[in-house]
């Protein structure tokens, strides 16, 4: 197994707290399919998204910190996190340490300077390039075959493009085609890059009542019996809040919002308490029952 | 002539009439502030531009020379620039066998409606010239061991 | 040498940050300067009165002029010095405005290098020798590439002046994208009515050799004498036979082919005739379709043709054409919308280019002039109309106006109102550019009578809902998001260079843009002439531009040709290379290297020597830097004139000579 693909990998905080089934999921999915996960020893917080308000160095030196600690480990060919948010502070991290002068600034705030920044990955990425759909559809035992759902990629994955590097920014197609190779029915969905409110579920909830809604909205217009998202605040604003959009817009949605791994893992016939289904407020019993029954019925 | 006043240097441009001058013309029209040290001496084509003059100026106390064409494909000759691409490539790998420092010298593409182009490769280039200094001239004593040497039999 | 220096102020263009009469005083203590004084316009009447007194007084017999570039007044000068009995070789530029005044801030600085350039200038002059022109004769033909309405105009003008013209075309038919249009602004005037005749006299005029379906392989020669290889293309038709009755576009069973005159919104036949108005009216086969020629089957056509026209193996043709003049008129291309991905980048049927619509508000369209959608033909109710896809966006590079879109959405909301009057327009826009005659009073029409309802600000991004598509957008004029919900949504795409456009150029050896727009000579004052002699623009090849516009360059490039025909012989530039015979050794390098041919090899008392056509060269000056005897000299530009130059600026101040 001397050629399995091998990355650093970098959980970030959330996968501590309120994305713990994204982080089980992914690590699940990723050994299933053979994609070796290396812990970044002593890793810290990212700076998520107020850091780089604040200051550029300094947030930086916060994601240069976990780059250097990356450095520690041996055999891996970057760094691979699942969160939307960590990568673009790894990334723009690595991007604005290719200046001299930036990078100089960075490493003077560090006990270890940064050598060469490791490139950065999403685990949807490295499932997607390293792992590929072709082979992911070998490995499937559960199809889930009429499953009708709703790609929803959130807006910073492939967002800006010059730093991001991956699929394509206004209308990617990584995670619609390994649900596909899943066996899912991916319905168009052409919100898949529209922001769901993001972090102003706190100081102006209404927004996110608003965004998020309009993403429920036009996935249910479309036909999705669920939605799969690669982003824990995404996930966190459709799923957690769609009882208060409900209450806001008077509108009865019950979509499960499923983070992609996953529905990978059920796909792959993966240990159901990896996967964490119980930790998602709307409940998917239903869905996943009547995607089960429509191919029965098919059959 | 006397040298230049103040901190200025002395850099030499040969420049294409269809291209490259009308870029620097494009360059004044659009007021585009550049340093004063070089000045421009205008040939029909970058395939005029024996790399001898590149040579007479530098050795001549230039601390700098700057050769700009046509772009390669855009040459108003036709095929002019590809000649003067050899040439001056030549040139560059040549000069420190003569004991100059190649990067006095440069040579770049710079298209009629590109003045915003001839203002980067002016200032850049000017800068570097300013980075390496003024060119070594030839001091009396150094003369004077010269013509001992001459003068001495074989 | 009595050499005369004039400084130019040019107002306060040049004087406001150099110290002209410091300059005019240095320059004066040089030793071959007789005169020298500073002017307040050089090139005015009394500026050039000045000089020619000054030749006269003081017996000069070489001027420097330093004021502007010399691209733009050394004619003007070389007329001056010639009209006080002078050669007009005898003079020298130095351009200490572009090159000085307009880029350096500090006034002491530009001042010493306005008298560093006027030296070099002085230096150059006192090597200058007078130079004689020769005459030559011209092909009084013209060729117009390009048969859009800019090219028809100038074919039309050149013919109707006399002149034999050859009108070369890529399509199988001219007209170009007018030909498409339905209506053109500000008077919703049918553009087919108007074009339609001119295209009628372009095919009659007896004058006019039309190449449709042909194409510009290579261009050799120089103004007066150019050669021209034009490609015609297979069109698998006998033109000569064809009487463009159309029984064989009826009955061709390959229905499939893709419409290029509509915009690819309909599908035609395999054999074709672009649309009923065509010039020449003549069928073509498109080879990728033809079942006879893919598959050796069918053959209906040649069976059905009454004048036996078919030839299914025809092959490509080229033939040449002797011209004296070539006039490009190869228009624009459109921006291609798809790579906006928040607009769908073309997944979305109901989201369509201008020039699609135009399309289908055409009575002779494939929709007839009903308004529908295509995706499931249905009336739209809400049409919305998207401005500046590809223009003015920086992040496309594409940072220029196309400057007729704001026109044309007008134009095509007044239309949709006629055709559909229960529908509504919205038109998104960044600004209303509307600056021709009765320009701005139409867009206030299509607001005011029509109802368009204009919105100014970017679209974010369209998406389908159901059966409509959602347009968002921001309203900065609200300082709001705006969501309108479309039945139809049209980009008003942008204009690019047309494809292809660089490669011609680099043929005609003429400059273009970063864009592939083609330069002209001069910005304001040669606005259709280029940097090479005898090749002159028409139209949306320089530049987007409208109909007007296009038409009236189409013109004055006409009158440019007539202008330069109108004498039977030229006068040569003498600024070209010369042989020292005795000097030269008949290694013919330089024939070698020359780019025209313009060298050959003679015969002198047994020794081979190499001997310069006059007419043919272009005094480039690659042989004079090539020759190792320095035997070959481009004159006015020979190796003493420019090492004079450097000369007058390097001079390392060597205590003894090595001598």
């Amino acid at each position: 197994m001397s050629s399995s693909p091998t990355y650093a990998y970098y959980p970030g905080c959330s996968g501590q707290g309120t994305s713990l089934e994204y982080e089980t999921s992914s690590r699940a999915v990723c050994e299933a399919l053979g994609v070796v996960l290396h812990d970044i020893p002593d890793w810290s917080c990212c700076g998520s998204t107020p850091a780089h308000t604040v200051d550029h160095v300094l947030s930086a030196a916060l994601s240069a910190r976990n780059l250097a600690q990356a450095e520690t480990l041996t055999g891996v060919e970057g760094i691979a996190t699942p969160c939307p948010s960590c990568l673009t502070n790894l990334k723009t991290a690595g991007r604005r340490m290719l200046d001299p002068q930036f990078k100089e600034r960075v490493n003077s705030l560090l006990d270890t300077p940064v050598k060469q920044p490791l490139p950065a990955k999403s685990v949807l990425q490295v499932l997607f390039e390293d792992v590929g759909p072709a082979a992911l559809k070998e490995r499937v035992v559960k199809p889930l075959a009429g499953l009708k759902v709703a790609p929803y990629y959130g807006c910073i994955l492939n967002r800006p493009p010059e730093v991001m590097e991956f699929d394509d920014c206004e209308n990617p197609i990584a995670m619609d085609r390994l649900l596909e190779a899943l066996g899912a029915e991916v319905v168009p969905f052409p919100l898949k890059v529209e922001c769901c409110g993001a972090s102003f579920g706190m100081p102006r909830k209404d927004m996110v009542m608003r965004l998020s809604g309009k993403l429920l909205d036009v996935a249910e217009d479309n036909g999705a019996m669920a939605m799969a998202t690669a982003c824990p605040l995404c996930q966190m604003n459709l799923d957690l809040r769609q009882s208060q959009i409900n209450a806001t817009s008077g509108k009865q949605h019950n979509m499960p919002v499923f983070y992609y791994t996953q529905l990978i893992g059920l796909a792959l016939g993966l240990d159901k308490r990896l996967l964490g289904l119980n930790k998602l407020c709307v409940n998917p019993k239903a869905a996943l029952q009547a995607a089960e029954q429509a191919t029965a019925g098919a059959a | 002539m006397s040298a230049a006043p103040g901190n200025e240097l002395r850099i030499i441009g040969f420049l294409c009439n269809w291209c490259s001058y009308g870029g620097a013309d494009t360059a004044g029209v659009g007021r585009m502030t550049q340093p004063t040290d070089l000045r421009i001496i205008r040939v029909p084509c970058s395939g005029r531009i024996d790399p001898l003059f590149v040579l007479k100026a530098l050795v001549n106390g230039a601390d700098g020379v700057l050769v700009s064409g046509c772009h390669p494909r855009d040459c108003h000759y036709a095929e002019g620039n590809f000649y003067a691409r050899r040439r001056l490539e030549v040139l560059k790998r040549f000069l420190q066998v003569l004991g100059i420092d190649e990067r006095r010298f440069e040579y770049t593409w710079v298209s009629a409606s590109e003045g915003q182009r001839w203002q980067e490769v002016v200032q850049k280039f000017t800068e570097r010239i300013h980075e390496l200094g003024p060119a070594p001239k030839i001091t009396p004593d150094q003369m004077a061991m010269a013509e001992t040497m001459a003068a001495q039999p074989r | 040498m009595k050499i005369g220096v004039f400084i130019c102020h040019c107002g306060s263009n040049i004087a406001g940050t150099v110290d002209v009469a410091k300059v005019a005083e240095e320059v004066g203590k040089l030793p071959d300067v007789a005169y020298s004084t500073d002017t307040m316009y050089a090139c005015s009447e009394p500026g050039q009165e000045g000089i020619i007194q000054a030749i006269k007084d003081h017996n000069l017999d070489g001027v420097v002029v330093a004021s502007c570039t010399p691209r733009m007044h050394e004619p003007t000068f070389r007329r001056t010095v010639e009209r006080a009995g002078l050669n007009r070789y005898m003079f020298e530029m130095a351009n200490i405005r572009e090159h000085v005044s307009w880029i350096g801030k500090d006034k002491e600085s530009n001042t010493q290098k306005a008298v560093d350039l006027a030296s070099i200038a002085v230096a150059k002059l006192t090597q200058d020798r007078p130079l004689i022109a020769k005459k030559f004769g011209v092909n009084k033909r013209v060729m117009v590439i390009g048969g859009g309405v800019a090219g028809i105009q100038a074919a039309l003008d050149c013919a109707d002046g006399g002149l034999e013209v050859v009108l070369v075309e890529k399509t199988a038919t001219i007209g170009g994208k007018m030909a498409k249009l339905d209506k053109t602004f500000p008077t919703v005037d049918c553009s087919s009515c108007i074009l339609g005749p001119k295209m009628v006299d372009v095919a009659q005029h007896p004058n006019i050799t039309l190449y449709a379906n042909a194409e510009v392989d290579s261009v050799k020669g120089y103004v007066g004498n150019f050669e021209v290889a034009v490609k015609k293309k297979a069109t698998y038709v006998d033109w000569t036979a064809c009487t463009g009755c159309g029984l064989c576009t009826e009955k061709c069973p390959s229905k499939k082919a893709t419409d290029y005159f509509n915009e690819k919104i309909a599908t035609t036949t395999a054999i074709s005739i672009a649309f009923p108005q065509a010039i020449p009216k003549k069928a073509s086969i498109d080879p990728e379709y033809c079942i006879k020629i893919t598959k050796d089957k069918c053959g209906v056509c040649e069976k059905l043709c009454p004048t036996k026209a078919i030839r299914y193996d025809m092959q490509d043709e080229t033939v040449i054409e002797p011209v004296g003049a070539i006039i490009a008129a190869t228009g624009y291309d459109l921006f291609d919308y798809t790579r906006y991905g928040e607009y769908g980048g073309g997944r979305y049927p109901d989201v369509i280019t201008s020039l699609q619509y135009e399309r289908i508000l055409s009575a002779s369209g494939p929709m007839a002039g009903h308004i529908k959608r295509p995706s499931d033909g249905k009336e739209p109710k809400n049409v919305v109309f998207v401005q500046c896809v590809g223009s003015r966006d920086k992040s496309v590079d594409r940072p220029y106006c196309s400057g007729f879109c704001c026109m044309y959405t007008a134009k095509q909301a007044i239309q949709t109102k006629d055709h559909l009057p229960d529908s509504q327009t919205y038109v998104f826009y960044m600004d209303i550019r509307a600056p021709g005659k009765m320009y701005d009073e139409f867009t206030r029409r299509a607001m005011e009578e029509y109802g368009a309802r204009y919105i100014r600000g970017r679209v974010a991004m369209i998406y389908p809902k159901g059966d409509k598509y959602i347009v968002r957008g921001a309203d900065t004029l609200a300082g709001t998001q705006v969501e309108v919900e479309a039945d139809l949504v049209v980009l008003a795409v942008g204009a690019e260079a047309a494809k292809g456009a660089s490669n011609l150029a680099e043929k005609l050896r003429i400059s273009y843009d970063k864009y592939g727009f083609y330069m002209e000579s001069h910005v304001k004052l040669r606005p259709v002439e280029t940097n090479t002699a005898g090749v002159f623009l028409a139209g949306s090849c320089q530049g987007p531009k409208d109909i007007p516009s296009s038409v009236a360059q189409g013109s004055a490039a006409a009158s440019k040709v007539l202008g330069l025909f109108s004498k039977d012989e030229l006068e040569s530039d003498p600024q070209v290379a010369s042989v020292d015979i005795k000097r030269c050794v008949g290694c013919g390098k330089c024939i070698e290297t020359c780019p025209f041919g313009a060298i050959e090899e003679t015969d002198f008392r047994g020794e081979p020597k190499a001997n310069v056509i006059e007419t043919v060269c272009q005094g480039c000056g690659v042989c004079t830097s090539t020759c190792p005897q320095g035997a070959i000299q481009l004159q006015h530009f020979t190796d003493n004139q420019i090492l004079a130059e450097v000369n007058a600026l390097c001079q390392q101040p060597l205590v003894t000579s090595f001598e």
